[in-house]
């Protein structure tokens, strides 16, 4: 069904033809592409050639492996494919979302499964004082040893020790602004030594800040009442009378 | 050539074309252009269905062969409910958590059921906004206005009204459960201008509105200790024994087994068909788009709307490979961000209706001005170095963080440097028929967010689809919970299955297929 994109290699999507009217000096460079060079790579252990550069996802569809869980939105958003990683001869151990990382000769990777973290359960509408409440949703929460771990396998490059300290401090504010990269991958929680689960302390930060600390935009509400009083009934019964012609000019005046 | 040496070309026009102002097209010319060059006007990808509500109609090959496909199951399986809910909730996305959160809140046993993980869908990718008319100068009619011009006057208007009426009080109650929308200083709703509108109407999380409000719905799906029901793909719907939905079946993707759930209602919030790569496009969309929902419902007897039609969003990206069909926000040329062909020249507004950008960029590659890779790829260039020019330095990197992230994964800064995109498949426009309570024909099916059709009519406007999941998952949910305290559990057959395997037979037979697809087959067989 349709054109498997694994490897992708697409012509013109409607002429299915390169188009060949143009100066051939009007082409990327990609050597890669033309070329691919197979490289070696580990897979949860497993010795694979793969193409140069595809994505680390797709190494797992082209060695032949079947994903159900560690792909999800395959655009950097979701979380998913929160994968660990190391690249030939370096010792550190990295991580990465596997459908935004290109694969390259002698890399080893493993995707992560998901982690039993704790997530506290609230009813985040009727906190009566959501700062304090934070130390007995996550009383784990102050105990961070700043051992800053969870900032490094941050695939999103989010400072999450310092964020950790914020909403300890009650600083809910820069909290909710410095997670808002946070694609809920969960690989902070597993290098953590206190058992914080920074980016659902983060969440909850988040959430009790939209809900509790922000200010209530009153120009929605008067809105809300002017539709509830029927405020453009008359406009609508208007246009709703209008046949298909007069609707038509209609919106051609709508600027 | 190097990158950077065809890149000059967009730094050195940049000055010229900050001047210019392009016109949009005259109703005639953008019509002829969209018929000349816009993929849904490609008579050899489309084939009329065969039998079922929709016998006779044309749609992409891809689809009737989906739609015309097999079940997994036979006559003679189990119906023993594994489970038995009121209301079954059928996709994790956006749509799937709202009706789930609206059904549970109006008192109803909810389960909700997903083959992936809960919150996996196209939502959680939504970069551009939401298109909610707050704003003094705004209103639900001029919304209602500029949505019918975008869908080319198609769209269901009762479908419409609901959803613009709506609005206002979907910000609120997602204000109200902490999601963090843009202020301005006054501590009013930001509302920024999208594509095809004719006010600012976008309410925005930075350029993770979707993922802002996906990671919200989610935790309180958790929080309200919604049943869920993940890694478990819906393979068939159950109907009683007058043809009304009582539930469905599931097979768990863990261990292979048939799970049947019992309900009162079922919502059907699948979303849509990108990665059924139609026409060979490249996609946006997550890895479960391939139109389960449409499947099911089409077995169930309920009728498909504009289901020839599809939206190639104008900006894919087509280099670097690795991110290849990946949507770089359309909030880019909300902010002013030119399109620049091979020649430096803009040849399009910027901020006209998806369809027509992307049919003018098809025309441009088709006619030459393109830029090409080796890889086969051709697209033109998308001005975003200009924004900071126009708004001042770091405006990309403070309003697209995310997208910045994206690129510089690859050593691409888009702050300096323009990127390459060409239209990628994007959102179906239509989907199963639905009325204002969001149920189909079919008594107690339900169908919210892109799985649904008629809203949009043939092209939907930036902004519109995050307030449809919210509108219709809304609407689903508490009409469904409503209902649920009168009604009766009913009896759980494949009656349905039987008539549509016959209604095949009488046309000449099911296609060669098993749908729904479920996942699309990325895994390479042979060596």
């Amino acid at each position: 069904m349709g054109v498997s994109p694994a490897l992708p290699l697409m012509l013109h999507p409607l002429t299915g033809l390169r188009n060949m009217a143009q100066e051939d000096t009007n082409v990327i460079d990609q050597p890669e592409v033309m070329k691919p060079r197979m490289v070696s790579i580990e897979i949860s252990g497993k010795k694979y050639d793969v193409p140069e550069g595809i994505t680390v996802i797709k190494a797992l569809w082209y060695t032949g492996q079947e994903v159900v869980r560690g792909a999800g939105c395959l655009g950097g958003f979701c979380g998913a494919c929160a994968t660990y990683y190391r690249t030939k001869d370096d010792p550190k151990v990295r991580t990465c979302l596997a459908c935004q990382m290109a694969v390259q000769d002698g890399m080893s990777f493993t995707i992560m499964p998901p982690f039993p973290a704790r997530k506290a359960t609230y009813d985040i509408q009727t906190l009566k004082d959501p700062k304090q409440d934070l130390f007995n949703l996550y009383p784990e929460a102050p105990l961070c040893r700043n051992c800053n771990a969870c900032t490094e396998a941050c695939p999103q490059k989010i400072d999450v020790r310092e964020g950790v300290w914020k909403a300890v401090f009650g600083d809910f504010k820069s909290v909710s602004e410095m997670f808002m990269d946070c694609v809920m991958c969960g690989m902070c929680t597993p290098v953590c030594i206190a058992d914080i689960a920074p980016n659902l302390v983060a969440l909850y930060v988040s959430r009790a800040q939209g809900a509790h600390f922000t200010e209530k935009p009153l120009g929605l509400d008067v809105r809300i009442k002017e539709i509830q009083d029927g405020r453009f009934n008359d406009e609508w019964k208007k246009i709703l009378a209008m046949n298909e012609k007069e609707l038509a000019d209609h919106c051609a005046t709508v600027k | 050539m190097d990158i950077h040496a065809l890149q000059q070309i967009v730094h050195k026009t940049r000055d010229a074309r900050r001047k210019q102002t392009i016109p949009k097209f005259s109703p005639a010319d953008r019509d002829q252009l969209i018929h000349k060059y816009h993929p849904d006007y490609r008579a050899s990808a489309y084939r009329p269905i065969r039998f079922g509500p929709n016998i006779d109609e044309k749609t992409v090959v891809e689809l009737a062969t989906l739609l015309e496909g097999n079940s997994l199951i036979q006559d003679d399986v189990d119906l023993t409910p594994d489970y038995t809910t009121d209301v079954l909730v059928i996709g994790g996305g956006g749509a799937g958590c709202a009706a789930a959160l609206h059904a549970h809140g109006a008192g109803a046993k909810v389960m909700l059921a997903t083959k992936l993980r809960l919150g996996d869908s196209n939502s959680v990718m939504a970069q551009g906004g939401m298109q909610i008319s707050v704003a003094p100068e705004d209103s639900p009619v001029t919304h209602f206005l500029d949505t019918l011009k975008g869908g080319h006057m198609h769209n269901d208007h009762d479908l419409l009204k609901a959803m613009v009426d709506d609005g206002p009080a979907i910000a609120k109650w997602l204000i109200e459960l902490g999601v963090l929308f843009d202020r301005q200083a006054d501590g009013n709703l930001h509302v920024k201008k999208g594509g095809g509108s004719s006010k600012p109407r976008l309410l925005t999380c930075s350029d993770y509105t979707g993922l802002e409000i996906m990671r919200v719905l989610k935790d309180e799906v958790l929080n309200q200790k919604i049943q869920l029901l993940e890694f478990c793909a819906a393979v068939e719907l159950l109907s009683d024994e007058n043809g009304q939905c009582s539930g469905a079946i599931f097979k768990d993707l863990d261990n292979h087994r048939f799970v049947v759930v019992a309900a009162k209602s079922v919502i059907l919030a699948t979303g849509g068909i990108g990665r059924l790569h139609i026409q060979g496009f490249p996609t946006s969309n997550h890895y479960g788009a391939t139109g389960d929902g449409l499947c099911l419902s089409y077995r169930m007897g309920a009728k498909l709307a504009h289901i020839d039609t599809f939206q190639y969003h104008p900006s894919g990206a087509v280099f670097p490979e690795q991110l290849v069909g990946q949507l770089v926000t359309e909030g880019i040329r909300s902010e002013g961000g030119h399109l620049v062909n091979a020649k430096g020249e803009r040849f399009v507004n910027e901020l006209d209706t998806r369809d027509v950008v992307s049919s003018s960029i098809i025309r441009e590659c088709e006619e030459g001005r393109g830029i090409r890779t080796m890889s086969g790829r051709v697209g033109v260039w998308l001005d975003t170095p200009l924004l900071d020019v126009e708004h001042g330095p770091g405006t990309v990197e403070k309003h697209f963080p995310a997208m910045l992230m994206q690129f510089d994964r690859f050593g691409i800064d888009i702050s300096k440097d323009p990127v390459l995109i060409y239209p990628t498949l994007h959102y179906q426009n239509g989907g199963v028929k639905i009325d204002t309570n969001s149920e189909t024909n079919v008594k107690n099916l339900f169908v919210a967010g892109e799985a649904s059709g008629g809203l949009h009519g043939r092209n939907r406007l930036m902004g519109n689809s995050l307030l449809d999941l919210m509108v219709f998952g809304k609407r689903s949910g508490l009409t469904a919970a409503g209902r649920a305290g009168s009604m009766k559990q009913g009896k759980l057959t494949v009656q349905h299955l039987q008539r549509f395997r016959a209604d095949a037979k009488k046309h000449g037979n099911l296609s060669n297929v098993i749908s729904p697809m479920v996942l699309p087959a990325y895994t390479r067989k042979e060596s």
